[in-house]
């Protein structure tokens, strides 16, 4: 059988999770620098219209994976069902996007297999026949090229952003559609999920504002927080933060920008003292502008920055609202 | 209950972390301190120790300096501690540190492990899910809540986007635990004498050895990641620079 990359997307509730185009580009890329047929598996119950949304892009063929057992998701439902398919199937390269649930079960999936997943790639590097994962390490201070050892399937898991979904390729005609129907035994699954919920409305919606203040570890003191405040009043923005400050309680979670927080794209997005964690930057890295303040000079904020301000918060932070007061009030 | 905790040392947060000659890993010259999320892992066990009674015991892999991670463990509640201790377990992948794990507890009976939900080094979020694998148990990730139900456990998971989801499931289980599930508590002087009698017993790399099978990945290349954007680097005093900044908001990206 001709090497295949498996790209399964991701549905919730019998939706497509977006971030799942941007899994297909990448893999459309793979293949075309690689040669392998590229096929794509969606896993759900009744999700036979999320296989023919996705049969418009240019793969070879979808599967639509179907079993009752597997709505709602659960580890144990999406394991018993995709290891058989992939141990019949054997692709070479089986790619998924890194969100929540694929934590949740893709690294039970390549261990039941007795296999390994590199998880949380930024791009790839295909070289004298070699393929190879980047991923990020140490919180985004470094990046690593990362091979699989063995035989395949090899499993890689992409991070939201890595691929971008307006550059998906669309096929010339829709792909066939095979619907397997999977068999899950019972007393398989042991979770029982109950249906997903919102803590409280959210009083506050960062992706609509404009500039965002966000703050992060290095505003050290709980009574700094109204220094960060002040320079948003002053910019007529929102103060937004990453986790840690959220943990802490010195900002609601609601004002959390990141992986567990809001996703924002404001024009402009002031990091003040944000060392840049992977988890908070794919919250922010769309905004069209970010400015971050940081002392040290390290720190992987700067790595997306379009303007970096090497320097302690506390000595820039006051001249900066007395700058934008006086320019506002000119 | 008895409640294992999975730890890990990491470097330190704001530590400057320096590539090694081979650029193949980080120098081991810095400081180092308890990966953050495990610290709440540890934490929620305590807790849940403290309203169900039971043990905990926390368990690392990691050379010799490891063995802070447990110190700090035992000093603040904790029964007892397995250090995994060799070089060895540093350059592990997830799988086989699942594997080490599996291997030294094996001759024990936990109702749940807990972990942290993925490090700050490596940041694979694997380990917990791969062991739970191992064990045959069921597994959560990502969780923010944890009571005792009829059957079992009930857990509240973090989705994204805000929304959460309750998951009731048998136990023994295994959890991975979100930063921020709890407060963290600080080890008390009285605390801190006590670890020092409480057992701590070390297994090393070649008891677990036959366990284990070759790394399923390997990391061919460390390095500093490329910029991909042109940043423009502001320097000066302080007045300077916000003088500077606000010529940018104003005249620039026209925000005020």
């Amino acid at each position: 059988m001709a090497d295949t990359i498996l790209v399964v997307v991701e549905q919730r509730e019998g939706k497509l999770n977006r971030v799942s185009w941007e899994t297909i580009t990448g893999a459309q890329a793979i293949a075309a620098e690689t040669g392998w047929t590229l096929e794509a598996a969606v896993a759900g119950s009744g999700v036979g219209d999320i296989a023919k949304e996705i049969a418009a892009t240019k793969v070879s063929k979808v599967y639509d994976l179907e079993s009752a057992k597997l709505e709602p998701y659960t580890p144990d439902g999406f394991v018993a069902a995709l290891k058989p398919f992939l141990e019949q199937k054997q692709p070479k390269l089986v790619l998924m996007p890194h969100t929540y649930q694929v934590r949740d079960f893709a690294p039970k999936l390549a261990a039941a297999l007795n296999r390994t997943l590199i998880s949380d790639a930024v791009g790839y590097k295909y070289e004298g026949g070699n393929l190879r994962f980047t991923r990020q390490m140490f919180q985004g201070k470094f990046a690593a090229d990362v091979s699989f050892v063995g035989g395949p399937p090899y499993f890689a898991t992409f991070q939201n952003g890595a691929f971008r979904a307006d550059q998906i390729v669309q096929g010339d005609a829709a792909a066939p559609v095979e619907t397997v129907n999977l068999d899950v035994a019972d007393g398989v699954v042991r979770n029982k999920p109950e249906a997903p919920f919102k803590e409280a409305k959210q009083a506050v919606d960062l992706t609509q504002a404009q500039v965002i203040v966000a703050v992060g570890r290095g505003i050290k003191e709980q009574k700094n927080i109204a220094l960060a405040q002040q320079l948003a009043d002053a910019l007529g923005g929102e103060i937004a933060a990453s986790r840690p400050i959220c943990d802490a309680g010195w900002l609601p979670m609601e004002r959390q920008v990141g992986s567990s927080g809001q996703t924002v794209a404001p024009k402009l997005y002031l990091a003040l003292g944000i060392s840049g964690a992977i988890q908070h930057v794919v919250g922010m890295k769309g905004a069209r502008t970010i400015i971050a303040v940081n002392k040290d000079a390290e720190a992987p904020i700067f790595e997306i920055a379009d303007v970096a301000v090497v320097g302690n918060l506390f000595d820039i932070v006051p001249p900066l609202i007395e700058e934008v007061k006086k320019t506002k009030g000119a | 209950m008895k409640i294992l905790v999975c730890m890990k040392q990491v470097p330190q947060k704001d530590a400057p972390l320096k590539l090694n000659e081979g650029g193949t890993w980080i120098r081991e010259d810095v400081s180092y301190e308890v990966n953050e999320p495990d610290a709440y892992a540890l934490e929620e066990a305590l807790r849940q120790r403290e309203k169900h009674g039971g043990e905990v015991v926390a368990i690392t892999g990691g050379p010799p300096r490891a063995q802070q991670v447990l110190r700090e463990a035992l000093a603040k509640g904790a029964d007892r501690a397995i250090h995994l201790e060799g070089d060895g377990f540093v350059t592990l992948d997830a799988f086989n540190t699942a594997k080490a794990f599996a291997a030294a507890i094996k001759d024990e009976s936990f109702d749940l492990i807990f972990t942290g939900l993925q490090s700050d080094d490596y940041g694979f979020a694997q380990t917990g899910v791969i062991l739970a694998e191992l064990l045959g148990w069921p597994h959560a990730t990502i969780i923010m809540q944890i009571e005792k139900s009829d059957s079992g456990i009930r857990v509240k998971r973090e989705l994204e986007a805000g929304f959460f989801q309750f998951v009731e499931m048998p136990l023994p289980a295994l959890l991975t635990i979100q930063s921020g599930i709890n407060k963290l508590r600080y080890a008390t002087l009285i605390g801190i004498k006590q670890a020092k009698n409480k057992p701590l017993k070390k297994v090393s790399f070649d008891e677990v050895k036959p366990a284990l099978g070759e790394n399923l990945q390997r990391i061919e290349k460390l390095y500093i990641p490329q910029k991909t954007k042109k940043t423009e680097v502001l320097e000066g005093p302080p007045g300077e620079i916000a003088k500077k900044l606000v010529d940018k908001l104003r005249n620039e990206l026209r925000v005020i």
